[in-house]
């Protein structure tokens, strides 16, 4: 017997303003809930709707042109595969690191590891077109003076992403118990051979589904690129770390931008395409904390 | 080990816990790892600097006052005029109308998922939420402009009709966008109340309604708060919903139907455009983007603030 049974029974039902009250509220948070639900099944019968007969192995083979009935997005998949190739090698390493500084060295008593995790924190918020100031003034011109290139725009992206890299790690470090720590400090490991040995395969999982998830964000992500000066015509692939480069996000930006519903349809495409990528990502991210994640 | 042993060793001078000689190896590893943290802090500066020089220049040309209080901006047209005013109320036009959506919708479903739902509806819900956060901006544009504005056209009765690029539609749609931010951290809060203020609640004879809306919203009032102020930050950094479908056209206004230019959408456009270095062009970019980085700034350092406060009560 649940409780509101049990209650029921003991002090009488509810008076009837309580319980229309209470239905009332309750078939508002619902409504509240189906909104967001709602609106993202439209999106994706929209898009799929508009994009759905123009999908196809033209998008994936054929190259930007003026054409819409025979362009496709070719250069901006490789651009992407390019720049998350390299945002992937660049964050991971360094989001890591600093996140198995802050939570296994940093003394919290020092107010420079309180000012690096506020830092953090903050940065998590910055819009992400500022990062495109930032690489645009250090990156792509002034300091570094990379010009509008993969390695100034993966650059720019990874800055964006590191936040998000580095508080993931931290909960799936912080997720390990102290008793394991204290485990292998007692049996003589050195701090670093705790880490290595102890720490880090149990907060593998955990780091793998927040990494994707950062990667994920770093793939749709346009607004930094479009500063950088990405939203040029390319119709080849990148060759190198100093090509010129476009991305699926800044393709189909550029296509919605244009006038002819043929361009539309096609960013509808195009999306679909991203969309897939970046399901299929969630997912694997999903299976990986679903599989790995270890219960202490 | 004997007892006669275990006394030697308890009355000899107690041993220092520390090793006999420094460990080179795992001080280096410190060290790079320090260095991964300081990259975070490198970004911070870097950014600020990137802002402040050009910045700085930028206000040598046009004075504070005629960028805070002139009508019009056109920084590109001869004469220029630097008035950022339509800008922010463009901003702020939009940021208003997403509010509407996700602060009302945002706590409801916050409530639901942390009041309501069995734990396996939650475990549901949640993962489709997290999804909606997880959508491109562009994405948002491309169904805003093509979905939300011709529906809104169709059914508008007040005035003129939503012109093609307008501001309702792009508010409304990043709504949507920020509701899942700002119903995780509303639950969030809300799950760090203590069952006991629930359970005390209900001996009191409270309903569920008077438990939730007056018993847990009120304790979990500051991280709920912390997500609207960040949902707020995220309105008025957002860049390519308002790019896409609320127009490039500066607009002193606060008419939802009409077309305006946001901070982050002339920042946005100003880079299409190619300015050349140091010209007033690429200034502009700099001067716009300083504004913007500090009210977000601002807003982000209440919210970190405001999450604290709940987690030093509850935690």
């Amino acid at each position: 017997m649940s409780t509101p049974e049990a209650a029921a029974r003991i002090v009488g039902s509810q008076p009837l303003k309580d319980r229309v009250q209470g239905q009332l509220f309750r078939f508002a948070l619902l409504f509240s809930l189906a909104i967001g639900i709602l609106s993202l099944l439209t999106l994706l019968i929209q898009v799929g709707v508009k994009g759905g007969p123009r999908f196809g192995a033209d998008i994936l083979n054929s190259f930007p042109s003026g054409n819409p009935d025979t362009a496709g997005a070719r250069s901006a998949i490789f651009g992407t595969i390019w720049v998350i190739s390299i945002v992937a090698l660049v964050t991971i390493p360094i989001g890591i690191g600093a996140a198995i500084y802050l939570e296994e060295y940093a003394n919290r008593e020092r107010w420079w590891n309180r000012l690096i995790e506020l830092n953090i924190q903050n940065l998590a918020a910055v819009p992400s077109i500022v990062y495109g100031i930032l690489g645009l003034a250090f990156l792509v011109r002034g300091f570094a003076d990379l010009g509008q290139t993969v390695l100034a725009g993966a650059l720019t992206l990874s800055l964006l992403v590191m936040p998000v890299v580095i508080i993931s790690a931290r909960e799936a470090i912080r997720a390990v118990p102290d008793s394991i720590r204290q485990g292998s400090l007692a049996l003589g490991a050195t701090q670093w051979q705790t880490i290595r040995r102890q720490i880090l395969p149990g907060a593998i999982p955990g780091m793998a589904t927040g990494s994707i998830l950062a990667l994920s964000r770093a793939i749709g992500e346009a607004a930094p690129l479009v500063l950088l000066g990405a939203l040029t015509f390319i119709t080849f692939n990148p060759e190198s770390l100093n090509s010129a480069f476009t991305v699926l996000p800044i393709q189909i930006f550029n296509w919605i931008s244009r006038p002819q519903e043929e361009f539309k349809i096609l960013a509808a495409a195009a999306i679909l395409v991203l969309l897939i990528i970046l399901l299929a990502m969630n997912a694997g991210a999903i299976y990986l904390r679903n599989r790995y994640q270890r219960k202490w | 080990m004997s007892a006669t042993e275990a006394s030697a060793v308890s009355t000899s001078a107690p041993r220092r816990l520390e090793t006999a000689r420094p460990r080179y190896g795992e001080l280096l590893i410190q060290g790079l790892l320090a260095v991964c943290a300081l990259v975070s802090v490198a970004t911070t500066v870097g950014i600020v600097i990137a802002l402040l020089e050009p910045t700085i220049e930028f206000f040598g040309d046009v004075s504070l006052k005629e960028f805070f209080t002139t009508k019009e901006w056109s920084p590109l047209f001869s004469p220029p005029s630097f008035g950022v005013l339509p800008l922010v109320t463009a901003t702020l036009t939009i940021t208003f109308w997403a509010l509407l959506v996700c602060i009302p919708f945002g706590l409801g479903a916050a409530i639901y998922l942390s009041e309501y739902a069995q734990p396996r509806t939650r475990s549901v819900l949640k993962p489709v939420l997290e999804v909606l956060a997880g959508i491109p901006t562009v994405v948002y544009g491309f169904f805003a402009l093509t979905f939300v504005t011709p529906i809104l056209q169709d059914i508008w009765f007040v005035g003129e009709k939503p012109q093609v690029f307008n501001a309702i539609s792009a508010g409304l749609v990043m709504g949507i966008m920020i509701l899942p931010t700002v119903a995780s951290l509303a639950e969030d809060a809300m799950a760090a109340v203590p069952q006991d203020l629930r359970a005390g609640a209900f001996a009191l004879g409270g309903t569920k309604f008077q438990v939730s809306t007056r018993v847990v919203v009120p304790a979990a009032l500051s991280g709920i708060v912390a997500g609207f102020v960040l949902g707020i930050s995220r309105a008025i950094g957002e860049t390519m919903i308002v790019l896409i479908a609320a127009g490039g056209t500066p607009n002193l206004s606060f008419n939802p139907s009409e077309a305006m230019q946001t901070m982050t959408a002339f920042i946005a456009a100003a880079g299409i455009g190619d300015q050349p270095t140091g010209s007033v062009g690429y200034k502009t970019i700099f001067a716009v983007g300083s504004t913007l980085f500090v009210m977000t700034l601002v807003m982000n350092m209440v919210s970190i603030r405001l999450v604290r406060k709940y987690r030093e009560v509850y935690e």
